[in-house]
């Protein structure tokens, strides 16, 4: 159970980046682009294709990103010269990359068990700087010593190039490009009046958000170890219940605020898959029935509190309104009396 | 530095709703004139705004700024020249960006954008003096979103974002009508400023007929997609509502001879 929680942590901090690829799209943009569940998988496939063929994980890893970086920019295109809304865009997209991602793989399936990877490079390296007994001792001491991971490279890797990422992602977000693109999704005709190719900072939005969804793709093959044709179904809903859960949970007040918080929301969906897969009942398909649950409380519960909320502030001011009236009858019997008097 | 040639545009062409929104409509703007623009509703005035802006292409005739025919320039790239501020307070604004984010936004006018800081030090220090000019103490809360602001604050930012980088030209579509009358006092004050310390050749269309005489220096009367009437210098200067009343029911008058006179 407890590595359980490890390996959530572990791959949750590997999906956090395509997260925040979603992120940029459906809350700075306000575009929510399907071609996610595409581009996934066309950097997995990249990075699996290339490093059969003998590729260093470095440049593997790279292709992937400008890869995913092609497929946001020609759904941007579609919207933006084409004139096509941008869910259908984004679902054209994701049909064609279908396609694609099967011609790149050649089959739909590359094992990567023998080749060395990312994540196998760190590996290596990391068990020469003899840190895990370092922190396993840590755990030990704190009386967690039964509930250590293999290895904490990978938790350690990826915390770093996850932080990195958003960063770098809330610093862009800060330039004068990153401004512009914010104000596209805040008020479009606005920024159009302040001499902004809104166009264009949708289909570099775009880019930049499948280049981060299909890095996190690659990074995931790698971690598990393959690449598969269908490893990308339902990833926007999982991305978008990462940003939702997050910014539940840890705020969305700014940028970098809500950046971090879309990293935790990743891990705490992983988290929560696996413990509801501890649920006997539960069965290993069931995830994305659980993933599309968790999106639709996320998504409705707020708006019943809302209602809650409004209501409670009606009925208070009923009341204080019905004070208000009895109080001047109050008066007004007082002051009859006293004419009485 | 404005020049409207045989302007004609029409919505909804080949369908019942056809309209005929400007017709043969000729202006000229010279550098630094502040023109008021009255006329009815559905006169075509917003439509005229859009003409100038890019936001709409003519249909015929040619929209020249500053020597340039422009006509066919897309709407962002003409915004390089153009200053705007609508009716709608929400409008000229990016709500869920702070006010200092919104006047780097409004900075990338005229400053091609790149991969700068929006906000950097020295900037803000400049946002800061120019929101000073505003009095309203919005320099005290540049770290706020936009969306926090009154109507009228935000209205007061979007003129202020809209000339702090002296465009050629600044549109100004009804910008105090959805404010209530303090607050719009506020806004054509700070308008009057603004114009006249930067010396900005200024379209103002309104619909309050007391306020296009009191600002500006020229006026014209816009009815059906024509400018009837046009007053500029001490003409302009000596006009009064009753005179400006008299004068559109006797251009009506005459139009609506004419009109009968054709029919028969
Ligand atoms: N986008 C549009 N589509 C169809 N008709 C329009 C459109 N914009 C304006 N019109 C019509 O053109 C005429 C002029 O409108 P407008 O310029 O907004 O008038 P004003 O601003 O003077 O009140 C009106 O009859 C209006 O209904
Ligand atoms: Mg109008």
């Amino acid at each position: 159970m407890p590595t359980a929680i490890f390996s959530s942590f572990e791959s949750g901090l590997i999906y956090a980046i395509m997260a925040l690829g979603v992120y940029l799209t459906f809350r700075i943009l306000d575009f929510p682009d399907l071609t996610v569940d595409g581009s996934f998988v066309t950097g997995a496939a990249v990075t699996a294709i290339m490093l059969v063929n003998g590729y260093s994980p470095i440049i593997s890893t790279g292709a992937a990103l400008l890869a995913g970086f092609a497929a946001g920019s020609i759904t941007g295109l579609l919207h933006t010269k084409g004139k096509i809304n941008p869910l259908l865009s984004g679902i054209l997209m994701m049909i064609a990359l279908y396609s694609i991602n099967l011609r790149i793989m050649g089959k739909s399936n590359i094992p990567l068990f023998s080749e060395s990877t990312i994540i196998t490079s760190v590996k290596e390296i990391w068990s020469k700087t003899g840190l895990d007994s370092f922190l396993n001792k840590g755990m030990e001491l704190l009386g967690l010593g039964n509930s250590v991971p293999s290895t904490w490279a990978i938790i350690f890797i990826m915390l770093v190039i996850s932080l990195v990422i958003k960063f770098a992602l809330s610093l862009f977000l800060k330039t004068e490009i990153g401004l512009a693109i914010r104000a596209t999704g805040d008020n479009q005709s606005m920024v159009k009046s302040f001499s902004t190719n809104t166009d264009n900072m949708k289909v570099l939005g775009l880019s930049i958000s499948n280049a981060l969804v299909a890095f996190s793709g690659s990074l995931i093959a790698q971690y598990n170890g393959f690449s598969d044709i269908g490893m990308g179904i339902g990833m926007i809903v999982i991305g978008l219940a990462s940003v939702i859960i997050g910014e539940a949970i840890f705020g969305a007040k700014t940028i970098a605020r809500a950046t971090l918080a879309v990293i935790g929301g990743a891990i705490v969906y992983r988290i929560v898959v696996a413990l509801a897969l501890q649920v006997q009942f539960l069965q290993t398909g069931d995830v994305k029935l659980i993933t599309a649950a968790i999106v639709i409380g996320a998504l409705i519960i707020p708006q019943i509190k809302d209602k809650q909320k409004e209501k409670s502030m009606k009925r208070k001011r009923l009341k204080e309104l019905q004070m208000q009236q009895t109080l001047v009858k109050g008066a007004k019997e007082v002051a009859t009396a006293k004419s009485n008097l | 530095m404005l020049q409207l040639n045989q302007i004609y545009k029409v919505f909804n062409q080949g369908t019942p709703d056809e309209k005929l929104a400007l017709k043969s409509l000729e202006l000229t703007l010279e550098k630094g004139e502040f023109v008021t623009v009255i006329g009815s509703n559905g006169a075509g005035k917003s439509t005229l705004m859009n003409m100038i802006s890019g936001k709409l292409i003519p249909d015929a005739g040619s929209v020249i700024i500053d020597g340039k025919d422009v006509s066919s320039v897309d709407e962002y790239v003409r915004s390089k020249m153009i200053g705007r501020v609508f009716q709608d307070p929400m409008a000229g604004t990016a709500p869920h960006m702070t006010i200092e984010e919104n006047l780097a936004i409004a900075y990338g006018r005229t400053n091609k954008r790149g991969l700068r800081l929006g906000v950097t030090k020295s900037r803000r220090s400049f946002y800061k003096e120019k929101l000073e000019t505003l009095h309203l103490g919005l320099e005290n809360r540049m770290n706020a979103k936009v969306g926090m602001l009154s109507g009228g604050e935000r209205q007061a930012l979007s003129l202020l974002m809209a000339t702090f980088t002296n465009p050629k030209i600044l549109l100004l579509d009804e910008h105090t009508a959805a404010l209530d009358p303090s607050r719009a006092d506020l806004i054509t004050k700070l308008t009057k400023e603004i114009v006249s310390q930067n010396n900005l050749t200024t379209l103002m269309v309104t619909h309050n007929m007391q306020q296009a005489l009191d600002l500006g220096t020229s006026l014209i009367m816009m009815d059906k997609g024509q400018i009837i009437f046009e007053a500029r210098g001490e003409e302009k200067q000596k006009l009064t509502v009753e005179k400006l009343l008299h004068e559109f029911q006797r251009i009506k008058g005459e139009k609506m001879l004419n009109d009968r006179a054709v029919l028969i």
